[in-house]
């Protein structure tokens, strides 16, 4: 239907189709090249009776969301860089917790201050180990705009599943650029309620005794059943402890929830795979660019293809083997200093070597780079 | 009343120190919110790191034990998302005024309805005793062997400055009048902060030479005055107790209840 065809910034796809998902609650505070997230919002959400608030720093805004997700909401932070360094101990708080929510980074070049206006693709493994301590995560990416507005649904719907902090990964390209969105129709993309509990006052709940499924079903602040919050280590009444096999349990079970169900919550795109014998691997705004060279060598005979990941955390390892298994050459086509490609050489093993097409100067990689390296590999020079 | 109806005896003994002022104020509060007939289930409290932080495991309201700091932004998250819930906040002096400072001060310019409790023992106690930033200069800590050189914050007067709308300020001597503080700022419809001068015999007052526990509750009563009292003009030394505070301004989660109805047109 026409209604739904826009014309909008990656970061408003993100903001749109986190209200697709039932965003009640959203804390932010400005950065580049995020702003426009938390922009729509603060026009969206009170317009639907919701709560948009910007918070005094990153850290605060990453601490009432979940606070807010406590009080039974679906609820959303976003950021950048230098925000996503900020979050990380409030982040960590939400894997302890076991709090569902989303948090955004449409990254930008670092360390530091770093290239605030430019593309980059660095924070690929703060978002795997950023916080401190052994933990496991999820973190989801796009390259067009129709996969920010279905991740970021995506986000909100393993959030609530698996009890668990959902990072979105976009990069500064993707955030910017304007395209095509096609909202989907309600129910198009099913959404996942949060899992509540049905004991009734009076019988004892547990907030951290999972089911046999591995659940938890959580009770709202407000209803009748009050317990405990902490990051310390904490029995099933979310009470503090250090009894060993009782830290061993919890730290096994919030990894295990995610580990275990990696091909559950494994989005990806695979174009030309089949008979590929060059395989490159890539996500986000690098995507494209893969995307657009496969398209020409393949206009030339080449027998190339592209695995497109969207979810990057936890790293989809099966996949990778199953895809790379007949390639003679695999690269990995990515804005930083080959942080994907670790977690493509752990996965392949020693069987294969895996090349790094890069780009870290804060310009787009293009298919020109791409090609431009893929035949110093193939050893056809420039 | 029957003060065990508050609280989570599952999880006692408490971990505070023998002669610890902390419990003094969890009296104080459990009778507070009792007095004013409150449902346990409309009660939250947040906290964040530190001795006094762990008073919100041990009542049986809702409660949020979170970071270092950061326990009014969780607040601000859970009170903004459901203002029908009265929202707590115990806070020691470091986790109040040094890493959550700046939390501190904005939650105060929103005045958005939370009570913030910030237990001043002058140190800090669970980490085992440094200098925090309501020592004051003279004091000893473990990080302070040579004496403390950083001035202090006054909390009534940063509190006050910050915009809160009840601020107030009392000891752990003065057990009638801090439950009835505590019950006046719950009652209040803004951002209040009570300010309860409690004692670490442990720490503050093994480094400080200030005696047992018994000693250090008799020094609040001989170094506080009542607000306005004459005493306090022939020796500022004194410190004041009462209420400095208590206006009527537009509360943030009826304002952003305004916003909404000017957003959706109704």
């Amino acid at each position: 239907m026409a209604k739904n065809i826009t014309f909008v910034q990656g970061n408003e796809a993100c903001a749109l189709g986190a209200m697709y998902a039932g965003l009640d609650f959203y804390a932010g505070y400005p950065i580049t090249p995020s702003t426009e997230i938390a922009e729509t919002l603060a026009a969206m959400l009170p317009a639907a009776g919701k709560k948009f608030i910007q918070m005094e720093d990153e850290i605060s805004s990453m601490c009432a969301i979940i606070g807010a997700s406590l009080t039974g909401n679906k609820v959303m932070t976003a950021t950048s860089g230098p925000g996503f360094s900020l979050k990380q101990e409030a982040l960590g708080y939400a894997v302890m917790a076991e709090i569902p929510c989303v948090v955004a980074n449409v990254q930008r070049g670092g360390p530091s201050t770093g290239n605030p206006t430019h593309v980059s693709q660095g924070d690929v493994n703060q978002a795997r180990w950023g916080t401190h301590g052994d933990h496991s995560i999820v973190a989801l990416s796009a390259s067009n705009h129709q996969d920010v507005f279905r991740m970021t649904v995506e986000a909100f719907n393993i959030a609530e599943t698996y009890r668990t902090p959902v990072i979105l990964l976009f990069d500064e390209v993707v955030g910017h650029m304007r395209e095509k969105l096609v909202i989907p129709e309600e129910g198009e993309i099913p959404l996942v309620a949060r899992l509540r509990t049905s004991l009734k006052e009076g019988v004892n709940y547990h907030p951290y005794l999972p089911r046999e499924d591995g659940r938890l079903p959580m009770s709202d602040f407000g209803d009748v059943h009050r317990f405990n919050v902490t990051g310390l280590y904490h029995d099933m009444w979310g009470f503090p402890t250090d009894k060993p096999e009782l830290v061993q349990e919890l730290l096994r079970h919030q990894i295990n929830k995610i580990e275990n169900n990696v091909h559950k919550m494994t989005f990806y795109k695979s174009y030309f795979l089949e008979d590929a014998r060059t395989v490159l691997i890539s996500y986000g705004a690098s995507a494209r660019s893969a995307l657009s060279t496969v398209k020409q060598r393949r206009n030339r005979g080449e027998s190339i293809g592209l695995l497109e990941l969207n979810t990057i955390w936890p790293f989809p390892a099966d996949l990778v083997r199953e895809c790379t298994e007949n390639a003679e050459l695999i690269a990995v086509v990515e804005m930083n200093v080959g942080q994907l490609t670790q977690a493509v050489r752990l996965a392949v093993g020693d069987r294969k070597q895996v090349h790094l097409i890069n780009r870290v100067d804060g310009q787009m990689i293009n298919d020109k780079d791409i090609k431009n390296i893929l035949r110093l590999l193939q050893g056809r020079g420039i | 009343m029957d003060v065990k109806h508050y609280l989570r005896e599952r999880f006692f003994p408490h971990m505070w120190c023998p002669g610890c002022g902390h419990g003094i104020v969890l009296n104080s509060l459990v009778r507070a919110v009792d007095s004013l007939k409150i449902k346990k289930q409309d009660m939250v409290m947040v906290s964040g790191i530190g001795c006094s932080s762990r008073i919100s495991g041990y009542v049986d309201f809702h409660s949020l034990h979170t970071l270092h700091g950061r326990a009014l932004a969780f607040a601000t998250g859970v009170k903004l998302s459901k203002p029908s819930l009265n929202v707590i906040v115990p806070m020691g002096d470091g986790d109040a005024m040094a890493i959550g400072g700046n939390h501190f001060i904005h939650a105060a310019r929103r005045n958005i309805n939370i009570t913030a409790l910030v237990m001043n023992n002058k140190t800090y106690g669970m980490t085992g005793g440094q200098y925090s930033p309501l020592s004051g200069i003279g004091a000893k800590a473990t990080t302070a062997p040579y004496n403390n050189i950083d001035r202090e914050f006054d909390t009534v007067e940063l509190a006050t400055g910050a915009g809160a709308t009840f601020v107030a300020r009392t000891t752990v001597y003065h057990v009638k009048q801090l439950q009835s503080f505590i019950k006046q700022a719950i009652s209040h419809n803004g951002f209040s902060v009570l300010e309860v001068l409690t004692q670490c015999p442990t720490y503050y007052g093994r480094k400080n030479k200030k005696g047992s526990a018994v000693n250090m509750i008799q020094a609040y009563k001989d170094m506080t005055v009542p607000v306005g009292s004459e005493k306090k003009k022939e020796n500022p030394e004194l410190i004041e107790r009462g209420i400095f505070v208590d206006s009527d301004l537009p509360e943030y989660c009826e304002a952003y209840a305004e916003m909404v109805e000017r957003a959706t047109g109704r």
